[in-house]
């Protein structure tokens, strides 16, 4: 590129070296292009065998390590929800059965009662109703004893007091008349 | 004053061999290759050894590394350019850490010679060609033929695309090159200001500190240039590339 440049030396001090412009000294070119390709050819071996895989290896390793943490987040999470759900489920309904059954037993007892009850009511209906005929055919009865026993006694009085019997239906209608006030 | 240029002189440290007439020697600028190589790889092997889930500052730095080059290549190249990676990578550090290690005062920048910026843009170009021609054959000339050109003009821009094509490996190395040499020479022309104000006394000593303070600021300034550049570099190669992959414009 630059011919080795043949510069008037100067005479500023530096005797040893002619004066040009090192970047276009021709006679430095080889030498450094030998080192560039040695240590260039280095320094892109270490980095494609050695450095770049290994950070690459480091970079990649963390990335799944936290997709990997944040899926495992995800899928203990979303697990929590459903256990939740599944509690609430269960616990709704247990409360509906519990519910079901308070009220199905409510009216069972209800029924029971009720039925009881009737029954108790027609029972006491009967022995109410048969007592009342018993009583009825009693007064009935001794009715019919009173008017006896007060024909009888009315005609007794009368024989005492005037000494003689009267007659059957004399009494029978006294006795009546009297019984009907 | 001391000579600005002295700076990039290339010093004999011993010789190798002499190869079909030409000398070869181990200079100062292969002694900065090898410390750039030697460091890179202990950074990168040995901040990574412990493989850590949760990683330390080297190892974090070691990844972003990674993950930058990486992402860059990925957004300009796709995924098929990944195959690359390894050279991108190289590429990038390489010149990345002779860049930064010649700001450090008394060290030899290698990218401040262009046989070395050259070689390393001739490497892009010949790879990009080659990888062009191997996976598309005959179609990789399309790169050249824009699609949607009216037939009328199609041989005026052929022929631009070709220029520019051809002259993409020097305007990759002398970006780099001249960036890396121009900055070296500022910085030491204003540190010579600082020495040779002042050895006048007093007045010099106070007139000294104006190209002591742009000295500082144009440290800085070259650290981020030689961070930018570097990215440079490494971004065009990833464009150059995607041309390779999908010459269709």
């Amino acid at each position: 590129m630059a011919t080795p440049t043949t510069h008037t030396t100067s005479s500023v001090g530096q005797a040893p070296h002619p004066k040009s412009f090192p970047p276009f000294e021709s006679h430095t070119f080889a030498s450094q292009l030998v080192w560039l390709t040695i240590t260039f050819v280095i320094l892109y071996v270490l980095m494609s065998k050695a450095a770049l895989p290994r950070i690459g290896g480091i970079l990649e390793e963390r990335r799944g390590r936290i997709e990997g943490d944040l899926a495992a987040a995800e899928r203990l999470k979303s697990e929590s929800d459903a256990a939740l759900a599944a509690y609430e489920k269960a616990l709704s309904e247990a409360r509906a059965r519990a519910q079901a059954i308070a009220n199905e037993t409510r009216d069972k007892m209800a029924a029971e009662a009720e039925t009881r009850r009737k029954a108790l009511e027609a029972d006491l209906n009967t022995k109410l109703a048969s007592a009342e005929q018993q009583i009825a055919t009693k007064r009935t009865a001794a009715m019919a004893n009173v008017q006896g026993i007060a024909e009888q006694a009315a005609s007794a009085i009368v024989e005492r007091l005037i000494g003689m019997v009267p007659s059957q239906a004399d009494v029978s209608a006294a006795v009546s008349g009297v019984l009907k006030h | 004053m001391a000579d600005p240029i002295h700076q990039f002189e290339i010093i004999k440290l011993f010789p190798i061999a002499k190869i079909g007439g030409q000398q070869i020697d181990f200079t100062n600028s292969a002694l900065y290759m090898v410390i750039a190589v030697a460091g890179i790889s202990a950074f990168l092997l040995g901040s990574t050894r412990g493989r850590a889930m949760v990683p330390g500052r080297m190892q974090s730095m070691a990844e972003i590394s990674y993950e930058f080059v990486a992402g860059t290549l990925r957004s300009s190249a796709g995924s098929e350019g990944m195959k690359f990676f390894p050279l991108v990578f190289s590429l990038f550090m390489f010149i990345t850490t002779v860049n930064m290690i010649g700001i450090i005062p008394y060290t030899f920048t290698v990218t401040s010679h262009i046989i070395v910026t050259v070689a390393l843009a001739l490497l892009v170009f010949v790879t990009v060609v080659a990888y062009g021609i191997y996976k598309n054959g005959f179609k990789f000339l399309k790169l050249f033929v824009p699609s949607g050109i009216p037939i009328y003009i199609l041989p005026l821009v052929t022929l631009i695309e070709v220029m520019s094509f051809l002259s993409r490996p020097i305007s990759h190395s002398v970006r780099l090159f001249a960036n890396m040499l121009a900055g070296h020479i500022t910085l030491k022309v204003f540190g010579g200001f600082v020495t040779m104000l002042s050895g006048f006394g007093l007045v010099g000593w106070l007139g000294a500190t104006l190209p002591l303070a742009l000295t500082v600021a144009l440290t800085s300034l070259e650290l981020l240039v030689a961070f930018l550049q570097a990215y440079v570099f490494t971004i065009l190669t990833c464009i150059y590339i995607n041309d390779a992959i999908h010459p269709g414009h």
